[in-house]
Parts: structure tokens; sequence; C-alpha cells
């Protein structure tokens, strides 16, 4: 130990030299210069220009149009959100809504099994078939995936043919006969639209549900079932409850991600708006900003509430 | 016995699993089938016939080679904007703890929480009003906005299996601040800033919403597709184009799977 003191050099060194060394000490000393130094590009960026571009969008929905020269006026006004319960928008956001609760149910019902063969019973190279099989359409193109379904659901396309062939076109004819959810063809009904939202989004939900059905220990299901559980027992007290924050994980990806497009109702569904196109519509040709922005606000004051509930439900830790 | 149980697996599970996994497979593969067909006027199925022609016919089209280029340029400066942002807010957010922390998490994945039309409608308005005209530039900050949150999702997970004693050891061995990032910090996240530089890459080269907005009369790869789909012209170039885009993203996906596949042996993670 005496040696160590006084033959090695000593235990504190020279501060580095050079502008490099100086900064690193610098740093070092005071790691909230640093810090301020590594936050400072990103928060301009996303800080100042991306939140200041959503501020002045939000500021934009308190202007309202002047009805007859079609310009802004720039006043503080609630009469643009007055424009929202118009009988004919609040069909959007009706319709915009129901369509969201209705792709997040399916998405779960159709993404469960594959989570739960993925989070349990999967091994092994088995396992990445799955990982891969997920990410593969998740991260494939998005106007493709739309395109595909253009070509399956069209008129000449696969789907009726292989209703042709077979011999169950009445099938199809019939659910394209019901009032709400038909129309001439697949390709410009709600049926089509509400299949294309599914097919896109289902991966959303995928990934969060098999996250959360791998954190649920598998001798929980076994003491279940040694308990005199029947399987459906198990699955409606056990497991389910233990997924349900993935599931609304999922369904926040699901839910929010339908309610702002615009361009799948566009190319399959029918001439009925939803929130998305609204807002494209009126920002653009029609030139009512104000309407526009506060069209905007639906989807995220809806999303606000969904998150809230969703925080409370412990779902973020499932992310 | 009831040891067996778990390795026994149910068959309407595996039957749902497989059903599921089609549903997301075939609609895609059915986009090779189209880009062989004989059919140019309709979305026949099955195909007539097939001919190899319409490959010859889209690799001779200025106006998709344009399309594709802008895409590139855009895609990669977006993700090398992303790589830089993203790096900077997950150091910052994973190595140290201070207030506003989770205001700036938040901050980072809004862009891509709140649904594409805000952000679009948002940076246009707010183009309109600084009377900034469309460029290349205006769609790249379009871009890199929401694909800082790729990078840093990758970069955060990295950083915080990565023992922060690792840079005090580097430091104390007097190694500066430059020395210790090149030699310590970036052989550990190296492999999760290519995956995340790869997915930013694919998430900017197929974005549509956000790009109809900071466009103006620009036509990336993706708008030049919805121009095609919402009024078809050239359905065979469509066809050929389509597959083209499927082929050229798994290889990004595929590639950043095995980068980050291996990710859990980091130096310094059993603290």
């Amino acid at each position: 130990m005496t040696a160590a003191a006084a033959s090695g050099p000593s235990a504190i060194l020279p501060g580095r030299g050079g502008i490099g060394g100086a900064l690193s000490d610098a740093f070092w000393r005071n790691p909230k210069l640093l810090l301020f130094l590594m936050l400072t590009p990103p928060l301009l960026w996303l800080g100042v220009i991306y939140l200041g571009s959503l501020f002045a969008l939000l500021m934009q929905s308190f202007f309202s149009i002047d009805e007859f020269s079609g310009v802004i006026v720039r006043e503080f006004t609630l009469k643009t959100y007055g424009e929202l319960l118009r009988p004919s928008n609040l069909d959007i956001i009706i319709r915009t809504v129901t369509m969201a609760a209705l792709v997040t149910l399916a998405a779960a019902v159709i993404a469960f099994p594959i989570a739960y063969f993925a989070a349990r019973y999967a091994k092994g190279r088995w396992k990445a078939v799955f990982y891969l099989g997920v990410m593969l359409p998740l991260w494939s193109s998005y106007l493709v995936k739309i395109y595909a379904w253009k070509l399956i659901l069209a008129k000449e396309g696969i789907l009726n043919w292989l209703f042709a062939k077979l011999h169950l076109t009445f099938l199809l004819d019939g659910w394209l006969a019901l009032p709400v959810v038909g129309g001439n063809s697949l390709s410009v009904s709600p049926t089509g639209t509400f299949l294309v939202f599914v097919y896109v989004w289902l991966p959303f939900m995928i990934l969060p549900v098999q996250a959360a059905l791998e954190r649920v220990p598998s001798n929980l299901m076994e003491a279940s079932a040694d308990l005199g559980a029947s399987p459906g027992q198990t699955f409606r007290n056990v497991l389910l409850p233990l997924a349900l924050p993935g599931v609304i994980a999922g369904s926040i990806f699901t839910f929010s991600l339908t309610l702002g497009d615009y361009i799948i109702p566009q190319i399959i569904g029918t001439s009925h708006r939803f929130i998305g196109m609204a807002v494209y519509a009126h920002q653009g040709t029609a030139g009512n900003i104000p309407l526009a922005a506060a069209f905007t606000v639906v989807p995220v004051a809806i999303m606000g509430v969904y998150l809230w509930l969703a925080k409370r439900a412990g779902a973020f830790d499932a992310l | 016995m009831r040891s067996d149980r778990q390795n026994r697996t149910p068959m309407g599970l595996k039957i749902a699993a497989a059903a599921g996994l089609a549903f997301l497979h075939l609609p895609l593969l059915l986009i090779f089938v189209y880009a062989f067909t004989t059919e140019d006027k309709s979305y026949q199925f099955p195909p007539p016939g097939l001919t190899l022609k319409w490959f010859a016919v889209t690799w001779n089209r200025p106006d998709v080679w344009d399309a594709l280029t802008l895409s590139v340029k855009v895609a990669s400066i977006s993700t090398v904007v992303a790589l830089v942002l993203g790096t900077l807010c997950a150091a910052a957010i994973s190595q140290t703890r201070f207030f506003g922390r989770e205001a700036i998490s938040l901050l980072v994945i809004l862009p891509i929480a709140l649904p594409g039309i805000i952000t679009g409608i948002s940076l246009r308005s707010a183009f309109n009003l600084a009377e900034i005209p469309f460029s290349f530039w205006t769609i790249v900050l379009g871009h890199a906005t929401f694909c800082v949150v790729v990078v840093y999702n990758n970069a955060v997970a990295r950083f915080r299996r990565m023992s922060g004693s690792l840079i005090e050891a580097s430091m104390d061995l007097g190694a500066d601040g430059f020395q210790t990032f090149r030699h310590v910090i970036l052989p550990n996240i190296g492999t999760a800033l290519l995956a995340g530089g790869m997915l930013a890459f694919a998430l900017s080269f197929d974005e549509v919403i956000v790009t109809t907005f900071t466009a103006g009369q620009q036509a990336t790869l993706p708008i030049w597709m919805l121009e095609e789909l919402v009024r078809p012209r050239q359905r065979p170039v469509t066809n050929v184009v389509a597959m083209v885009v499927v082929l050229v993203t798994f290889l990004p996906i595929l590639a950043a799977y095995y980068l980050t596949r291996d990710g859990d042996q980091i130096s310094g993670q059993g603290k």
C-alpha cells in the first residue's frame, strides 16, 4: 500500500489537455450543461416547430369563416365548434367513432389467438416465424396493402371469384343487399372499408397483446385448471384480466389510427365521409381552415380521454 | 397428466392463429400474382395469362424513376436527422433523471401517436402562416418529425441495458468525451442505431398522409401510388411498382430484425 502510494502515479490524474479535454472535464463536472446541450436540438425541432404548428392549428379553430366572402375572420369565437354539432357533421363524427370501435373489437378478436399462440406455444424457430410474420405486414407499405385489398374486393377480383366457385354468391349478394353495411359491390361498401381497416391495423394490436401475454406466468393457468376451472373459466377469470392492459394498449393504436385515416375510406368505401376526409376537404378546396382545425380537435379530444382511461387501466406498462 | 398441458396446443387455437397469419399474408402474396398478369384493363382474377413485359414497361417510365429518387432522397435525409435527434434524446432521457423527463418522452411519441392528418395539416398551416413555399425541405421536415420516435425507441432500449458505470470507467481511465463516445458508447448502441435508422427509412419511404400536406406539387413514390389508387390509369405499372415496394421494404425489416435479435449480449448489462 505504501509502495503503491510512493511509486505509482497519483490517484488524481491531471486535467485533460486541449479543447476537447477541457470540454470533457467541464461536462463531467456539470452534467446539467451536457444535458442541456443534448436536449436543445431535439427540443428545438419537436418542441418549437412541431408543437408550435399544433398550437397554431388549435388557435385557428377559434377563428371563423365569413360565410359570404369566404375570408377567415381572426377573432376569438366558438362559432366554428358550434358548426361541428350540425347534424351532417355530427353524423361524420358518429360514423367515424363507430367504425373505430368496431375495427378495434374485430382486431382484438383476431389478434388474440395469434398473440396467445406466439407468446405461449411458439418456441425457437416458430417464435421467429411468428415475430416476422407480424412485423413484415406491419412494416410493409400502407398503400400497397390498400392496393392489395382493392384487387381482392374488385368486382372481377379474387373474392367474388372464390364465392362463385363455391356457389355461395347468393350469400355475398344477400350481405350487400343489407341496408347499413351493404352497397353496390364490396369495394364501395362500409363492409369493405371495415375489412381494410382491420387488415391494416391488425399488427398494431397483436404486438402489445403478445407482450402482455408473455408476462402471464404459465403456472397461473395450471393452478386455475388444478383448482377445477374449465378452460373457458380460466380464460375469462385468469387470462383475460391479465391480458387486458395489452388489449387496451393495442386498442389505442387501432382506435387512433382509424379516427385519423382519410385514405382508406376514400379508396374503398361509400361517399359518406369520415373525420379525416372532412378535414382534408375543408382545408383543401373549401379553404375553411377553422372548421378543418376544429374537426382535428375531435380525434385529439377523444384520444385524450381514451389515453387517460387507458393509463388508469395500466395499459402503458404493456407498451 | 396435468403437467403435459402446456406442451399440448389446443387444435382450435392452432387453427385460429394460422388463419390470422394467413389473413395477414395472403393479400400481400396476391400482389405478386398481379404483377405478371396480361390483363391491363381490369383487376380480373384469375389472370388470363402471365407475362414479364410490364417489368420492362415500368423500367422505362421516367415518372416512376423521378418519384423513386425523390422518395429515397427524402428518406435518407430524414433518417440522418432522426438519428441525430433521436440518439441525443435517448441519451439524455436514459442516462439522467431531471424534471420534465416524462414530458419529453411524451413529446417524442406525440407525432406518431396523433393521427397523421393532424401533423400534416398543422405543418401545412404553419408553412402557410410563415409563408414558406413547399419544397424538398418541407417534406423532410415533416418526415423527420415522426421518424425521431423509432430511432429514440431503439436507442433508449439499448441505453437502458448499458451500464452507466462503463462510461464512468472510460472517463476515469483518461478517455475524453469524444473517445468515450467513439470507443465505448458507439459499439454498444451501434446495432440499435442501425436498426432504428432502417426502420426510420422504411417509415419515411412509405409515408403518405403527412406528405400529401407538405409536398405541394412534388410526387414521392407513395404520392404516385395514391394517384393511381384514386384514378387508376396504368394498372400493370402500378402492379409492378407495388410488388417492388413490398420486396424493398422486406429487406430492411429482416436486417433490422437480425441486428436487434442478439441485442441481449450487451456489455455491462449485468449490473
